[in-house]
């Protein structure tokens, strides 16, 4: 990077990824939007805008199925509790989901565990190609990072998704891939090892490695993957008198901070 | 304690009801001071502040210095990437928190953004002000690969990659701000500024300022992050309202600049009898 590299982006932005001829027509990646992608479904098109491929049917009902079965309609859920917040603060709609997805970008749930356990199994995935045991690549992971992500769940033990998800792709075949078959080895040391159990992200990201998405496919694909539970949560909110989601009393707030003191 | 009654913990805030409504305050306190009895009239913007994240009043000289911060990041001008996405979200007419949330998301970024300021006071904490620390932290810093949200940064943090010198306001702002601090990390910022420039390969920015000053006063990573990002919001705000009066026929729109490369041209459209083209 140099002045150089403002001078030569001054006034163009070549790019292979699209434009919009505004009043003619519309490319994605090369493709007319309109007469070539006009046919595929939303979801196909939307994979297809983050990787520039064409999945088949049997993954795309794989990738539908991560987004639908982690559509949870329910406030407790922290991206979900800001949604109903901004319904009973008598925010705007659009804001609800937006402002949901984007802390749903968190650590200890969401965006970076999927990323991170992603990464997890390509790494493992090149020890075993290197000779290593998944239990020796365990051990070595806690060793150095003390986690890791997608073993574990906060507030709660099992994770209904899994059978579902594991049902699902074996009816799809595909249930054969090296980085499910990692997932479920590392679940069985850690179960047996540490008493932890597996949350979906880890088989996310196990069947997405499958699928060969990278890192940043991987998170981009998932970015909206709670966003059909927000709706509700924000008009059931946003339908009931302003401030009565859960309202907070003075003393619902416990101090544990300086003394009284004088400015 | 049962879910149903679990309260919330906070160190910083406490509130007294008033006596005819739970859900209503009489009196709050902000670690410890009586915000609307006490702070209110008496304490600045950037003292509150301070106290804020802090949990204790700055002393005078603390005090002037996020003053003057705050004053040297209150609006980058449209130049900035944050406040020039304020403006994509004002000239469209878009919701006022709409063209904040498009300063925040674009500001929190890891170039000129808040993400960098946060790397630049870890760098201070582990490195001080120890040339070969700094030397040795920044290479560990760029040779760290991990997979995270954020990608690897690709430059010394609160240095510009594409800069030629060190601009005028970011030394005019670190020489505003060394002046009350004694011998911290801005004072030798500034007699050591371009030693760090040929560590780094490129010139001071003003995010290195921020992050010099933050760690003097005290301020963690996280919190040095969040304030780089609110106080630079005053400029986006004002600009996105900017262009909302202005007008789209007045804002550059960069279509034809969008050259598309791999184009399979033009397939018409239908022909839907009645609607003109």
């Amino acid at each position: 990077m140099t002045l150089q590299t403002l001078l030569d982006h001054e006034n163009t932005w070549p790019t292979r990824m699209g434009k919009a001829f505004l009043c003619e027509r519309v490319v994605m990646r090369g493709k007319d939007l309109h007469h070539e992608l006009g046919s595929w479904d939303w979801f196909k098109m939307y994979c297809f805008s983050i990787t520039g491929r064409e999945f088949t049917d049997n993954q795309l009902k794989l990738l539908n199925w991560i987004w639908l079965a982690t559509s949870y309609p329910d406030p407790s859920i922290w991206p979900n509790h800001v949604a109903a917040l901004v319904g009973t603060a008598r925010s705007t709609s659009s804001m609800a989901l937006v402002a949901g997805l984007a802390v749903s970008e968190a650590s200890i749930y969401g965006r970076r565990p999927d990323r991170k356990a992603q990464d997890f199994f390509y790494r493992a995935g090149a020890a075993v190609d290197q000779g290593m045991t998944v239990e020796a690549f365990v051990d070595e992971e806690i060793r150095q990072k003390k986690t890791i992500y997608g073993y574990g769940r906060p507030l709660a033990r099992m994770d209904e998704r899994i059978p579902h998800t594991l049902k699902l792709v074996a009816e799809l075949g595909l249930d054969q891939g090296r980085h499910l078959a990692i997932a479920l080895k590392v679940y069985h040391y850690l179960k047996s090892t540490k008493g932890l159990s597996m949350n979906i992200a880890a088989i996310n990201a196990a069947l997405s490695a499958d699928l060969g998405l990278s890192s940043e496919e991987h998170q981009l694909f998932l970015t909206l993957c709670f966003v059909a539970g927000m709706p509700p949560c924000y008009i059931d909110a946003r339908d009931r008198p302003a401030g009565a989601f859960f309202p907070l009393r003075c003393d619902g707030i416990v101090y544990d901070g300086a003394p009284r003191r004088a400015w | 304690m049962s879910e149903a009654t679990q309260p919330y913990i906070s160190h910083i805030w406490a509130e007294e009801a008033e006596p005819d409504n739970p859900f209503e305050a009489k009196a709050c306190y902000c670690h410890g001071y009586d915000v609307y009895g006490d702070l209110l009239g008496k304490a600045g913007w950037a003292e509150s502040l301070y106290l804020l994240f802090r949990g204790e009043r700055p002393s005078p000289a603390q005090g002037r210095v996020l003053e003057h911060l705050s004053v040297a990041l209150m609006n980058r001008g449209p130049r900035d990437h944050s406040v020039r996405a304020a403006m994509n979200g004002g000239v469209g007419g878009s919701a006022a928190a709409t063209s904040l949330m498009a300063a925040l998301a674009v500001g929190a970024g890891q170039y000129g953004g808040a993400h960098e300021v946060f790397h630049a006071v870890n760098l201070w904490q582990t490195c001080g002000k120890d040339l070969a620390a700094w030397q040795t932290g920044l290479r560990a810093l760029l040779d760290n690969k991990e997979v995270d949200i954020w990608l690897p940064i690709e430059h010394a943090p609160g240095f510009e990659p594409n800069g030629v010198s060190c601009p005028t306001p970011v030394r005019q702002t670190l020489a505003v701000l060394a002046a009350h601090t004694g011998d911290g990390a801005l004072h030798w910022l500034g007699d050591n500024r371009e030693a760090l420039e040929a560590l780094a390969g490129c010139p001071l920015a003003m995010t290195g300022v921020a992050a010099a000053a933050l760690f003097d006063l005290g301020f963690t990573a996280e919190q040095a992050e969040m304030l780089f990002l609110l106080l630079r919001l005053p400029g986006a705000a004002v600009h996105a309202l900017e262009q909302q009066a202005l007008g789209w026929r007045k804002f550059p729109f960069i279509g034809s600049r969008v050259e598309l490369q791999d184009d399979p041209g033009a397939m018409g459209v239908p022909t839907i009898e009645g609607l003109e083209p």
